[in-house]
C-alpha cells in the first residue's frame, strides 16, 4: 500500500474517482441492529472485523474464470489472491455471497476451477448466475452446481442473522434493445416470498444485473427492476447487492441502499467513459499496482457516501 | 482514463449508424453473395445491412467479451468467443432483426430483398 496511500479520511471526490482503478477482493458487511452496513474491502474491513458485533458477511463477484486476454490474463489467479485474503481475515464470516460470472464461458472446466478455488475459503456460498454462466448450450452446469433446492432458473432466499435474503436471476429471457430482466414468474415469487413478512425484517436482495439503472445505454440496468423494488417498498431496511459493471458504485434511495461490487477478474470503465462497456487494458507491467481494495463507508442517514480506494501495491 | 465523453460516443455513434445504412447500398452489388458484420466494441458493424436472397452473411466477433447473434425463430449462433465466426444464408426475402442475447442492447438488422 506504499506510494499510492491516499490516507483514509478527507479525500476528494476527484481524488477517489482517479484511484478507482482495478479488480477487487470482496466487500465485508456487517449486521448490527438488524441492518446491514459495509465495512469496506476486505483489507480495510479486517481491523473492524474482530470489533464488528453481530454477524458479518461477505460479497464477491465477477470471478471471470477462464477470461485470459491482455486486461487480465490470469482471472484464476486474482481470484485466487481475493481468496486468500478471505482466509487471512481475523474473524471468519458467517457466508459468501457471489453475484454471478463466476466463469468466462459457462465450460465444466471453468466452473471446477472456480470451485477449487472458492472452496479453500471454506465458506458457505450463495450464487446467483450471471450472462457468462449461462452459456453451454443446455444451460445446465450452473443449475446443476448451484441449481439445488433453487426456483426457476435459480432464485431463492434464505435467513440469516434476522435478515431475509433473497437471490435473484435477471440475466434469461433478454429481449432485443432490453435491459436484465426477470420476468413475471420471478417476480410473482417474489412478491409471494415477501408476503406477511414483518416490515421490520431486514432485506437483503442480491443480483448479477444492477436491479437500478445505471446507465441503459450500455444495459446496465433491469428492465423490471422497478417492480421488484416495488414489493419491498414498505420494508425498513433494503439492501440491494448486484455486480456485472466491475466497479464500485453505491446510492441510497430512501430505505434502499444499492451497492455494486467489483470484479476480481479485470475492470470496466465508468459508464460513458469509453466506447464500450468492454474490459479495460492496462500494461502488464502496471497491472499489479492497479490492483486495488475500496472501502465503501456508508453512513446511515446520510446522503453522502464516501468511497475510499486503497490500491494493494504502490 | 477518460478518453471520451459520452456526448462524443453519441454523435460518434450517430454518425457512424448513418453512414453504415447507406454504406451498404453502395457496396453490396448483385453478384456478391458473401457479406461481413464485425463486432466491435459492443456494436454491430455495420448495424443494417441490405442484401439479395442467396446471400451468406459471417458475424465474427473481434471483442475481448463473448457475443451471440441472435433472430428469434430464425437464427441462433452458438456463444462466440474471441474472432470466432457465425454464417448464415439467406434464403427467404425479408427483414431479420438480430441482437446478441448477453448483451441486448446490441441490436442490428439484415434486410433482404
Amino acid at each position: 500500500m506504499s506510494g499510492h496511500d491516499h490516507g483514509d479520511h478527507g479525500l476528494s471526490r476527484r481524488k477517489v474517482l482517479e484511484c478507482m482503478t482495478w479488480a477487487g477482493t470482496g466487500v465485508l458487511w456487517t449486521i448490527t441492529g438488524g441492518v446491514p452496513r459495509s465495512l469496506g474491502i476486505i483489507d480495510s474491513a479486517q481491523a473492524a472485523t474482530a470489533a464488528a458485533p453481530g454477524m458479518t458477511f461477505l460479497q464477491i463477484s465477477d470471478s471471470h474464470v477462464g477470461f485470459d486476454k491482455p486486461a487480465n490474463p490470469n482471472a484464476l489467479g486474482t481470484l485466487e489472491e481475493a481468496v486468500n485474503k478471505i482466509n487471512a481475515m481475523p474473524a471468519k464470516p458467517s457466508f459468501m455471497i457471489h453475484t454471478g460470472d463466476i466463469t468466462h464461458l459457462s465450460k465444466a472446466a471453468e466452473f471446477d476451477n472456480a470451485d477449487r478455488i472458492i472452496s479453500q475459503s471454506k465458506l458457505d456460498v450463495h450464487y446467483v448466475p450471471g450472462e457468462h454462466d449461462f452459456l453451454d448450450e443446455e444451460v445446465k452446469f450452473y443449475r446443476e452446481r448451484y441449481g439445488r433446492g433453487t426456483k426457476g432458473a435459480g432464485w431463492y432466499s434464505f435467513d440469516a442473522g434476522g435478515v431475509h435474503f433473497i437471490g435473484l436471476v435477471n440475466v434469461v429471457d433478454l429481449k432485443a434493445g432490453g435491459l436484465g430482466n426477470l420476468g413475471a414468474e420471478q417476480l410473482s415469487w417474489l412478491e409471494d416470498d415477501l408476503r406477511g413478512k414483518s416490515k421490520s425484517t431486514p432485506v437483503v436482495l442480491f443480483a448479477h444485473i444492477p436491479l437500478w439503472t445505471v446507465y441503459p445505454e450500455w444495459g446496465w440496468g433491469t428492465e423490471d427492476g422497478g417492480r421488484a423494488l416495488e414489493y419491498v417498498k414498505g420494508f425498513g431496511s433494503v439492501t440491494v447487492l448486484n455486480g456485472h459493471i466491475h466497479q464500485v458504485m453505491q446510492k441510497v434511495e430512501g430505505n434502499v441502499t444499492f451497492h455494486t461490487a467489483r470484479s476480481t477478474a479485470f475492470p470496466q470503465p465508468a459508464p460513458g467513459a469509453a466506447s464500450s462497456p468492454g474490459p479495460m487494458k492496462v500494461e502488464d507491467a502496471k497491472l499489479r499496482s492497479m490492483l486495488g481494495v475500496a472501502s465503501i463507508n456508508f453512513k446511515q442517514n446520510e446522503q453522502r457516501l464516501a468511497i475510499i480506494d486503497t490500491p494493494l501495491q504502490g | 482514463m477518460k478518453t471520451l465523453n459520452r456526448r462524443d460516443f453519441s454523435v460518434d455513434f450517430g454518425l457512424t449508424l448513418a453512414a453504415a445504412i447507406l454504406l451498404p447500398v453502395t457496396t453490396a452489388h448483385a453478384d456478391d453473395t458473401n457479406m461481413e458484420v464485425h463486432i466491435d466494441n459492443f456494436v454491430f458493424q455495420p448495424p443494417e445491412l441490405k442484401i439479395k436472397v442467396g446471400t451468406t452473411v459471417t458475424w465474427t466477433n473481434r471483442d475481448d467479451i463473448p457475443h451471440t447473434v441472435v433472430s428469434a425463430g430464425k437464427f441462433r449462433s452458438k456463444t462466440l468467443d474471441t474472432d470466432d465466426k457465425f454464417t448464415f444464408t439467406f434464403t427467404n426475402a425479408g427483414d431479420y432483426k438480430y441482437f446478441c442475447s448477453l448483451h441486448p442492447h446490441m441490436t442490428g438488422m439484415i434486410k433482404v430483398e
